[in-house]
């Protein structure tokens, strides 16, 4: 081994004092330090709730225009109005929250067992390779299946009751739940693997500290889908299977309504899904998501 | 070897024997790919790190200086020869900060810090101490984004001496900052060196950092990645970048380095 001593003399590395140091460094962090700025209520309003009010009332309008000017007859299309006093029929029979309930409920408690069920497969499909060669394909193939193609299926196998429901739900969740978990372990950056193992934490402790944590985001990206498909699935269930020991839920009142060639109700129940759909997301994913996003600094550009 | 590598400045190094040293390299050998396609990264390293030294390991592309300290942080195993790290598992610092986004500041320390068994009512106040340490004191509940890129680092090396391992081993950890801010943490790391009598081995491809730094700077050739010569620099610390005497010997190094560089155009 070549070995070289170099001796220069003492204090030809000469300069700043350690207090100058210290200096430079409290001006640098003082200029380099990023601040957040959230946005005020009225800013908020402003951006984001005035938008899409704008857009509903551009679809009334041209809904009710379209009434007006006769495009086809009121048996087919009925007014804005009219639904509306559908809505009250229904409030008043003391109907209207019973019919949403009794949906909303099937369809959360449904995905809450989808994720009980989803996360462990998502967990093993990821991160054991025998697993993930035999499962993983049928798993993403499983997404792309509309999940009313389960219901003749699960009439046959479960008749028509709750359970039968219950298993469409499944069957539409599951997978998506499952592929979100895979999809968002796939993601996490490899340094922060490595760094984990550096500090200590191997096995349980890597995946409990860092590899689930860093999933985090792909694994909510998943629930959120998952919900859809939850809702998406019961309303074809519901739509599909006629009994008088299931309760009235949303898609049943909706097919009701077909039955009596009730326009205004069908649209009533059309919007009511839809703005049960909406509800569910942005009271429960989107505030969770946004809360994720933002403590890892990933909102900065969406604002 | 020379005389510098057997004087050791620690006494009471933690976990290690009087005068053994605190990274010891012997013969490591490493080759990368299937038998019949190897390539040859590290050929018969020789290193050892005195408890309390500061070695800069400094080489071109190709030299397999991370590789090296991949193995002594026993990421990965040499092909032959051994590594041994008597005071237990070292701590890394890459060149990205590696601080997880979703803790904040202080809670990334705690989690190191609980990973290396400190009790639960222990852990704030030692996360303080050591956000203390680096001068951030009043970072404990930012998040790393809301942090500069220095901030970062700092926050990166008191999550790294969190783990209570007297060896550091960093790679590149100022490769991506501006001059200044790399400057002040030239001086940072000096300081905490000093002071805790830590154990370094830092790689860098920038020869002026290697001496600025370094108690010992290790140049290494590439491909296979080889010990090719070694200074001992006695300048006094604090030293500047800027100054005369490291502007010589970087100068003398580069040169060594540039000649390394040279025989691979060669053949």
């Amino acid at each position: 081994m070549a070995s070289t001593d170099i001796t220069t003399k003492a204090g030809s590395g000469h300069g700043g004092t350690v207090a100058d140091f210290a200096g430079v460094e409290a001006g640098l962090d003082a200029l380099d330090a990023v601040v957040t700025q959230r946005n005020s209520t009225a800013e908020t309003l402003r951006q984001k709730v005035l938008p899409p009010l704008l857009g509903v009332l551009l679809v009334l309008a041209l809904w009710q225009a379209a009434y007006s000017l006769h495009v086809t007859s009121a048996y087919k299309l009925p007014s804005p109005l009219d639904v509306w006093h559908a809505a009250e029929d229904l409030w008043y029979q003391g109907t209207l929250f019973s019919i949403i309930w009794t949906s909303v409920w099937r369809g959360l408690s449904g995905f809450v067992v989808a994720l009980l069920i989803g996360t462990p497969i998502g967990l093993l499909v990821s991160r054991v390779r025998p697993v993930r060669a035999a499962v993983g394909p049928v798993l993403s193939g499983l997404q792309s299946l509309p999940s009313v193609a389960w219901v003749p299926a699960a009439v046959i196998w479960l008749g028509i009751n709750d359970s039968m429901m219950y298993a469409v739900i499944l069957l539409g969740a599951v997978p998506s739940i499952a592929n979100g978990l895979v999809a968002g372990i796939d993601q996490v950056p490899p340094l922060f693997l490595r760094a984990g193992r550096t500090i200590g934490a191997t096995g349980l402790a890597g995946a409990r500290h860092i590899l689930l944590p860093a999933a985090l985001p792909g694994y909510l990206a998943g629930l959120k889908q998952g919900w859809a498909f939850s809702w998406r699935s019961l309303m074809a269930a519901e739509l599909v299977a006629s009994s008088p020991d299931l309760g009235l839920g949303l898609g049943r009142f909706l097919e009701n309504q077909r039955e009596f060639s009730d326009m205004a109700g069908v649209l009533l129940g059309i919007i009511l899904i839809l703005f049960v759909g909406i509800a569910i997301e942005l009271l429960v994913f989107t505030p969770v998501e946004r809360r994720v996003l933002r403590n890892r600094g990933l909102l900065a550009a969406v604002k | 070897m020379s005389p510098a590598l057997t004087t050791s400045n620690d006494a009471d190094g933690v976990g290690t024997l009087d005068g053994a040293p605190a990274v010891r390299i012997s013969h490591v050998h490493k080759t990368f790919g299937r038998p019949g396609a190897q390539t040859h990264v590290l050929d018969d390293i020789t290193l050892d790190v005195a408890p309390g030294e500061f070695v800069t390991l400094l080489g071109a592309s190709g030299c397999g200086k991370s590789t090296l300290l991949n193995l002594v942080a026993g990421l990965d195993k040499p092909t032959a020869g051994s590594i041994d790290v008597p005071g237990g598992r070292p701590a890394l610092m890459f060149q990205e900060h590696a601080l997880f986004p979703w803790l904040t500041a202080g809670k990334n320390i705690e989690l190191a810090l609980k990973l290396a068994g400190t009790a639960r009512a222990e852990r704030r106040p030692e996360a303080e101490r050591l956000l203390k340490l680096v001068r951030l004191q009043d970072s404990y509940g930012k998040r790393v984004h809301e942090l500069s890129g220095g901030m970062r680092q700092r926050v990166a090396l008191a999550r790294a001496l969190a783990q209570g391992s007297q060896v550091l081993l960093m790679d590149e950890p100022f490769a991506a900052l501006d001059a200044i801010t790399r400057d002040v943490l030239h001086n940072e790391i000096t300081r905490i060196w000093a002071e805790q009598k830590l154990s370094v081995l830092f790689v860098t491809h920038n020869v002026r950092e290697a001496v600025r730094l370094a108690q010992r700077v290790v140049l290494l050739s590439s491909r296979p990645g080889r010990v090719a010569r070694e200074w001992t620099i006695d300048l006094p610390q604090p030293r500047r970048i800027e100054s005369a005497g490291v502007a010589d010997l970087s100068i003398e190094i580069t040169e060594e380095l540039r000649g390394e560089i040279r025989r691979h155009g060669q053949h």
